[in-house]
């Protein structure tokens, strides 16, 4: 009868339902599986560089001595970056959002975007071959008028292939995210809020100052974060505009002899790497990996803290939201 | 008489005093904000019309007929290229678009508790991978199961994958969750097994959004460089096997040409340039379809 | 799941439901407690009551649509005939396949034309029908709804291009394509104008010639017209479950109230 005396329908729905089951979470746990899996390959493939003393590229004692002048490279163009990109980031977020009529800010927003879909090997090719030959000469300014700064001592490169113009280019490719992101909270500060301190007489910007920007200000943080991220992990621009000398550890801003980054040093090497240097290229790259594994990890945990609303996970969304336009984060 | 008139009338002038110099910081804000504004649109600028100035010198039928086979200075071009990224790219998309979909399905559909959790928090993770590490990770893999140093097309796309999934799986999943639950209640009401309704009422619903989502986890992967420079390395002369031997991309094209310019330097920045102006031309045409695509849907609904 | 013979559904399209000692949670939420009713067949019955009273939570229920929330079980038993809808042998998905539901708001497949739509629970139930069945399916059931005759001409239209009121007779001739037993309808006339409200209580009229027909309304004039069983659902508090106060004889329930609650109710002085 009806319903109970169905069992072969019912047999063959739960066996339907089962395997579409099985075949969401299958490519759920192979998505995982893939994930942990690059983690197990690189410390497979690194291993012996980690533990070896001998053979490694540029003839280092052991592999910390090859990573740490390089670390510092990412690191130091990453802040040099940053420094330069959050400001107008800032004022490209507000400006869409606070500043510019809709209809134009709807347009340059994507404008904006376009920015972030550049590939990086294109950035490269302009930095090297544009934006550095550009910058030469100012740097030759620089140099003589304000060489008793540390940051702008030494002789000035003639190239422009400083890693001040290395931290430019970054900047440029890094911009677009935090300018999604933070304009993606700063539309979200909520109407009343505004119209609250505009009807107690706030001009525009102490509007902004009061409403805004502390609404907005850990979704800030957390773009920050997802840009830093990508310019530590970011590596054709910097190979193909940096003049950099193996080894060095130095903040100096306009001389030819730079340090070289992570990312660059191994899409420099690895095509003539043999044995135990593609060790300890993998062993770098694990690295980074591990790197900006936690400077993701911090921006997370920023982006997910209950904001002033108690609305967990906005920023989250925001931050969903945003990958999903497509820009690259 | 007099002292109250100039008490009065300095109350007057004092109030508005403070009135200006507020309103001289909001007015210099708004400068400084628009003149930043402008300065981030320079380098666009400065970008595309260096592109297409210099890329359209050879953008002739040559370079999209001719590889760099035997060709040293002028002439060539990299249909080879075109090949090996549409290729590489294809397989990519092959790999990545039916997993990323179907796990952004787990997620909204099924998914509950822990793992659906862990996975999320992966998929996050994933977003921030430096593309030379998923780079590395492809050569690790294949040279684990086929010997050091191998280079071919399908281990590019295993990296660009790699890169990929997580956009199809983020994008894919928004779309699903803007399905309204509505359906989802009309579907199991009518007397559907679950997955019925979410292969007949649920995807159809977000199809055209996942499509574009799709779209812009190709403009994602399709100017990458750097894993393909270490796994699928770089060749002058036509291969469209992705399973053996080393495969060009137009990315690497790229910075191969850039790299390696004799003495000639004009004609290797001149394809440089070219394959710099194709690129971008395939990635701003999709992501401004894919937009397209994606506001069209959100009016109908 | 279309084994089933003409005889077995006409035995079973006399049946009446009976719910008993029947309670429903969402988590630890206790939403409705120690329901015993009886639904006569091929009669309308209302379920009124304030809101937040259970009666969606006991119309949903009975299609077994309430377990597929997070978090949601239930007691007891509610039977259709014989059979314990919520026995252990029992697939729900069947079990929707003779229940069917119309919604609160109109929800068309928006991916569909109107005759997908109509067709869609056949298909989503897994059949296959052939075109010209498929044709004659359609016409019935829109005719039945009284949608026929407005929507014959553009039936490749999306479903979504209707008005409200025409949409809502679309879901409900959609519900009446795969023909179950009961049609269960979830406050099917709130989203509507009173024009379009008109239509589907003359709609519903017409119905109980041939289903069993359960309607949720917060209306008690929507009640009074349409039903011939009325059932009214209270709270004694917020937080406390819903409970049956009183069911019978729509007449006799408004006119002539057993519970002080039902009285005080239907003469608005709450709700």
């Amino acid at each position: 009868m009806f319903m109970t005396n169905q069992n072969n329908a019912k047999r063959s729905r739960v066996f339907f339902e089962a395997s579409a089951r099985f075949v969401v979470l299958g490519a759920g746990v192979l998505v995982m599986g893939g994930l942990f899996g690059v983690a197990l390959f690189l410390v497979l493939q690194g291993w012996p560089a980690i533990t070896a003393t001998s053979g490694l590229p540029r003839n280092a004692a052991n592999l910390w001595e090859l990573a740490a002048p390089l670390a510092f490279g990412s690191v130091w163009a990453a802040t040099i970056a940053l420094i330069l990109a959050i400001p107008v980031a800032l004022s490209c977020a507000l400006a869409l959002t606070e500043y510019l009529p809709k209809q134009l800010s709807t347009t340059l927003g994507a404008v904006i975007d376009v920015l972030a879909a550049i590939p990086s090997v294109v950035y490269g090719l302009w930095g090297i071959m544009v934006l550095a030959p550009m910058l030469a000469g100012p740097y030759g300014w620089m140099g003589q008028n304000l060489g008793w700064i540390p940051l702008f001592a030494g002789e000035p490169s003639a190239t422009g292939r400083t890693i001040l113009t290395a931290g430019l280019v970054l900047a440029v490719m890094i911009m677009p995210i935090m300018t999604a992101i933070s304009r993606e909270v700063f539309a979200q500060a909520p109407k009343e809020l505004r119209e609250a301190s505009i009807a107690l007489g706030a001009t525009k910007w102490e509007m902004i100052r009061m409403v805004v920007l502390p609404y907005g200000r850990s979704g800030m943080i957390s773009g920050a974060m997802l840009a830093l991220g990508r310019a530590l992990g970011e590596t054709m621009a910097v190979a193909m505009v940096l003049s950099a000398v193996p080894g060095l550890i130095s903040f100096e801003l306009l001389t030819s002899s730079n340090p070289n980054t992570v990312a660059a040093f191994i899409a420099q090497n690895f095509p003539e790497a043999h044995g135990l240097e593609v060790s300890a290229l993998i062993a770098l790259g694990l690295a980074l990996f591990v790197i900006t594994f936690v400077v993701n990890g911090i921006a997370r945990k920023i982006s997910n803290q209950p904001s002033d609303d108690a609305k967990p996970g906005l920023l989250a969304r925001v931050k969903n939201a945003f990958v999903a336009t497509g820009v690259r984060a | 008489m007099g002292m109250i008139d100039f008490q009065e009338k300095s109350d007057l002038v004092s109030m508005p005093k403070v009135k200006t110099s507020r309103k001289v910081t909001d007015r210099v804000v708004k400068v400084v904000i628009i003149a930043f504004f402008g300065l981030a649109l320079l380098p666009l600028i400065s970008l595309l019309t260096t592109v297409i100035t210099r890329g359209v010198g050879r953008f002739d039928p040559t370079f999209f007929s001719s590889s760099m086979r035997g060709v040293v200075g002028a002439g060539g071009g990299a249909v080879h290229a075109i090949w090996g990224t549409l290729l590489i790219t294809g397989t990519a998309l092959i790999i990545s678009a039916p997993i990323g979909i179907a796990a952004a399905v787990y997620l909204v559909e099924y998914g509950r508790g822990k793992l659906a959790k862990l996975l999320t928090f992966l998929v996050d993770v994933m977003t921030g991978i430096p593309s030379i590490v998923a780079g590395l990770f492809a050569y690790a893999v294949f040279s684990i199961i086929l010997g050091p140093g191998t280079r071919s097309g399908v281990a590019g796309s295993i990296a660009l994958s790699l890169l990929m999934i997580p956009v199809v799986i983020r994008s894919s999943e928004e779309m699903l969750r803007l399905v309204p639950g509505e359906q989802r209640e009309a579907a199991i009401a009518l007397g559907s097994p679950k997955y019925r309704s979410i292969w007949r009422v649920i995807l159809p619903a977000a199809a055209p959004g996942i499509v574009s989502g799709v779209m812009l986890g190709i403009c994602r992967i399709i100017g990458e460089t750097a894993p393909l420079l270490l796994v699928a390395g770089f060749t002058d002369s036509m291969n469209l096997n992705v399973f053996d031997g080393r495969m060009a991309t137009l990315p690497v094209f790229i910075y191969s040409q850039w790299q390696n310019k004799g003495t000639d330097s004009v004609a290797y920045e001149g394809r440089a340039w070219s394959a710099a102006l194709m690129l971008i031309g395939i990635v701003l045409i999709m992501n401004i379809a894919a937009k397209l695509i994606a506001a069209r849907t959100q009016k109908v609904r | 799941m279309m084994t089933l013979t003409t005889t077995e559904k006409t035995t079973f399209t006399a049946s009446k439901i009976s719910v008993s000692n029947f309670s429903a949670y969402y988590g630890r939420f206790h939403a409705i407690k120690d329901i015993n009713m009886v639904v006569e067949p091929r009669a309308v019955t209302a379920l009124i009551g304030p809101s937040g009273c259970g009666k969606s939570t006991m119309l949903r229920s009975i299609n077994r649509m309430h377990e597929t929330l997070p978090g949601a079980r239930v007691e007891g038993s509610i039977r259709l005939g014989a059979i314990d809808l919520y026995g252990a042998d029992v697939d729900p998905v069947a079990v929707r396949e003779r229940i069917g539901m119309v919604f609160q708001r109109p929800n068309p497949f928006p991916t569909m034309s109107i005759k997908e739509n109509v067709l869609s629970g056949v298909r989503l139930q897994g059949n296959r029908i052939g075109k010209s069945d498929g044709d004659d399916l359609v016409e019935m059931s829109l005719r039945a709804a009284n949608l026929w005759d407005s929507v014959k001409d553009q039936l490749a239209k999306g479903g979504a291009s209707l008005s409200g009121g025409q949409q809502q007779r679309l879901c409900i001739a959609r519900a009446i394509a795969v023909k179950p037993d009961v049609l269960l309808m979830d406050e099917p006339c709130s989203a509507l104008d009173p024009i379009s409200t008109a239509a589907i209580e003359e709609l519903i009229a017409n119905l109980r010639r041939e289903y069993t027909v359960v309607i949720v309304t917060h209306n008690m004039q929507q009640a009074q017209r349409v039903s011939d069983t009325t059932a009214f659902f209270h709270i004694d508090g917020p937080g406390l479950p819903g409970r049956l106060v009183e069911c019978g004889a729509t007449t006799e329930l408004f006119s002539n109230p057993k519970e002080s609650a039902t009285a005080d109710y239907i003469a608005g002085r709450f709700g």
